[in-house]
């Protein structure tokens, strides 16, 4: 666990973990016998594509139906063993399919003649599920044309170090990716946000605008590099409605290698951060089950321990060794029981910690207070819910220990769906 | 794989600061024993009674309540006896056991519990305990009567001298000397008189970051400000402002009562505003007021503006103009 400042008056001050620190070489994890990759649409019992006993080659396009646009690229050749549903985040139904891997790698040549002729189709229809996971679905939408493209190079979170890896060692990969992105979309516009402190070594060899962003806690969190471009932040819409889209640069750089090689990345940098805080960094096929991953670093996980995919501050707590890793695992941290703080079912006691510490300026504290009640659109139109970056400093001060985040990020879902279930409506 | 072993899983953030509730009534109330020691130094075995008995009934109350309201015990988390201390070295030593048993009654029953315990009280529950027992048995707070009995050597005046100046204006007082006053060498409540520890208790808890010093400082200086006003206009009516400074509630008013974390506000301006309020309305009804101290029912005044001055805060980011 962490400890507060003696003198309480000081704000607590975290700061990302720069590139400049010295440059380990992952250590690639060895192809695991079964790899879990996830289709993201409801299970049916009657696919007829995708059936147990399949094979299936490396860098092959999984679909359920032919017409589907949800697909989930191989990442291993190998035998599909079982098919099943996956209830994901937010009740979101998914589709499980894990494959047992072959010792002889074939890989799969659909993507090398499509590769030929770069076009928005294209990625679309084999880049959702590359490392980086970048999302194309808005890219297609009509109703919220995009007219800028901004790539993420930061870490998304403290003590991960992928995202400035992948940006350090993959330059030309993504100076690649941002040509091809260019020409297949036509957007014009394209920015790349990468730490201040390394802005020299970007600006002038990428072909994007450079966004530079501060090295202190959480002046690299998505939501706060889309203030520092737009000087707005999204309301219930969604990121879409104001025009402008994220990558990762992890996707950018997947998205340059596979149009050079004519082969799909099927491959995940991943930072594995140990009970004691020691990072590793890790290559793995993915689909690999969280267990792989520490297993080859010699991490052992001991009842009521937490597995988180992400951060310490915004990341995802897992409820089993294993869940495979997905193309937006930056990271795998692994908590022992004894520094874990729980939560308690205390009202907000109004010592005004979580207002000092709001880089937003957010009323956290009034906030709260509908949010638990469950009034999420009066939260919304009076206390600045769509201000809140989603930092997590408030939960982590706050010393009745109520999930602020939690309920933020809930509020934020329930108004999202209310918002498209409206515009669904709409004639 | 053993299939026993299960992993935590709950919402991000995953890191905690490691504070808590108990953490700060626990750190306020070591904050608050300098002065109420120095009370029990000056008034001996009775003050260590009232204090003893107030901090277990207001644990006792709150027990009650939770029993009662069927809701998680939370008199571990050291509220209940924080209220209870603070309570006791607002009350005079002489103050009879039922006096203090219905003062704890209504701060933790009456100013607490019915709002839904912690956080959720409108008022600071001690001041509104003190101050409804001050309205209904105000003979029983009286410094001069009930410490009569007492023998004061050390004390340059054995009266309680904000009563003295109220009764018989600076004159009466004027050969007190600021540093005895200050050093807790006056008649008054237990916890209340000495304010080199109750300065002492509320720099540690500033500087801890448990209490809010825009609050502490803007009141303070609103009473000095307003006080030298009265002073400037007339200084034969009205005491100079270090006097009221020094005696009555006010120091352990700006550190202790006025920053309690439910009925105080929590934005720079407003605190600022609030504890200004305070001081002004502080030194408005001792010098024109018809009660002795006006520290409880300026404390009690500003509690209700708490929630408007609040209104005033930053605009967040990414709000359309």
């Amino acid at each position: 666990m962490r400890k507060r400042s003696f003198f309480g008056l000081s704000k607590p001050c975290f700061r990302y973990e720069l590139a400049t620190g010295t440059t380990v070489s992952p250590v690639v994890i060895p192809v695991p016998e079964k790899v879990t990759l996830y289709i993201k649409t409801p299970y049916q019992k009657t696919s007829a594509v995708l059936k147990p006993g399949r094979s299936v080659k490396t860098g092959e396009r999984l679909v359920l139906h032919e017409a589907d646009p949800c697909s989930v690229i191989s990442s291993v050749t190998g035998t599909i063993c079982d098919i099943s549903p996956f209830l994901a985040d937010f009740g979101n139904a998914w589709t499980a399919v894990t494959i047992r891997t072959d010792k002889n790698e074939m890989a799969d040549t659909a993507f090398s003649k499509a590769a030929e002729q770069p076009s928005l189709d294209t990625l679309n229809r084999f880049f959702p599920s590359c490392p980086g996971e970048p999302d194309f679905s808005a890219l297609a939408d009509d109703r919220h044309p995009v007219h800028t493209l901004v790539i993420y190079g930061g870490n998304a979170d403290l003590l991960i170090d992928t995202g400035l890896y992948v940006l350090k060692t993959h330059i030309d990969a993504i100076n690649a990716g941002i040509q091809i992105l260019r020409n297949a979309t036509g957007i014009r516009n394209i920015a790349i946000a990468v730490p201040r402190e390394s802005v020299q070594n970007y600006s002038g060899h990428l072909d994007a605008q450079v966004q530079p962003f501060g090295s202190a806690y959480p002046q690299a969190q998505p939501l706060m590099i889309l203030h520092a471009l737009t000087g707005r932040l999204p309301d219930e819409t969604g990121t879409a409605a104001m025009g402008i889209h994220f990558f990762r640069a992890e996707a950018v750089a997947a998205i340059g290698r596979a149009f050079a090689d004519g082969r799909l990345p099927v491959e995940k940098n991943v930072t594995v951060i140990d009970k004691t805080g020691k990072k590793h960094l890790a290559i793995a096929r993915i689909g690999t089950p969280v267990g792989a991953l520490l297993k080859a670093f010699g991490i052992t996980v001991d009842n009521q321990d937490r597995i988180i995919f992400g951060g310490p501050m915004t990341g995802n707590a897992i409820y089993s060794e294993d869940l495979p890793i997905g193309p937006d695992t930056d990271a795998i941290l692994v908590q022992a029981k004894s520094d874990i703080a729980l939560y308690s079912d205390y009202p907000c006691i109004n010592c005004g910690d979580c207002i000092r510490v709001c880089p937003a300026h957010v009323p956290v504290n009034l906030l709260v207070r509908f949010l638990e009640a469950g009034q999420y659109t009066d939260g919304a139109e009076l206390y600045d819910l769509y201000s809140c970056i989603e930092c997590g400093l408030c939960s982590y001060v706050c010393p009745s220990r109520i999930p602020i985040f939690q309920y933020i990020k809930l509020a934020k879902y329930e108004l999202g769906r209310i918002s498209f279930a409206e515009e669904m409506n709409e004639p | 794989m053993n299939p026993k072993k299960t992993l935590l899983v709950s919402h991000a953030p995953f890191w905690h600061d490691g504070g808590g509730i108990p953490e700060r009534s626990y750190h306020t109330l070591l904050a608050a024993l300098p002065a109420a020691c120095a009370g029990i130094a000056f008034y001996g075995a009775p003050a260590l009674g009232v204090i003893c008995l107030s901090i277990s009934t207001a644990i006792l109350w709150e027990l009650l309540m939770n029993r009662i309201m069927r809701r998680p015990i939370t008199v571990g988390d050291g509220n209940a006896a924080l209220v209870g201390l603070l309570l006791a070295m607002l009350l005079p030593a002489s103050a009879p056991w039922w006096v203090v048993v219905l003062g704890t009654f209504l701060a933790i029953v009456i100013g607490m519990q019915i709002f839904g315990g912690i956080g959720g009280n409108p008022f600071n529950p001690v001041v509104l305990g003190t101050a409804i027992l001050s309205v209904a048995y105000g003979r029983h707070l009286d410094f001069d009567a009930g410490l009569v009995n007492f023998t004061f050597t050390a004390f340059a005046s054995s009266t309680d001298p904000i009563s003295a100046l109220k009764a018989f204006g600076p004159e009466a007082v004027s050969h007190l000397r600021y540093l005895d006053l200050f050093l807790g060498k006056q008649v008054g409540g237990i916890g209340s008189t000495c304010g080199a520890a109750i300065v002492l208790g509320g720099i540690y808890l500033i500087f801890r970051g448990f209490i809010r010093w825009e609050i502490s400082i803007a009141f303070l200086a609103s009473v000095y400000l307003s006080a030298a006003l009265f002073n400037m206009a007339d200084p034969t009516r009205f005491a100079p402002p270090l006097f009221h400074l020094v005696t009555g509630y006010t120091l352990i008013g700006a550190f202790f009562l006025a920053t309690e974390n439910s009925s105080s506000p929590v934005n720079l301006f407003p605190m600022l505003i609030y504890g200004a309020l305070g001081g002004v309305l502080t030194v408005l009804i001792r010098n024109i007021g018809a009660y002795t101290d006006g520290v409880l029912f300026a404390i009690l005044v500003i509690n209700l503006t708490n929630p408007l001055v609040d209104k005033i805060r930053p605009r967040a980011i990414g709000k359309a103009a």
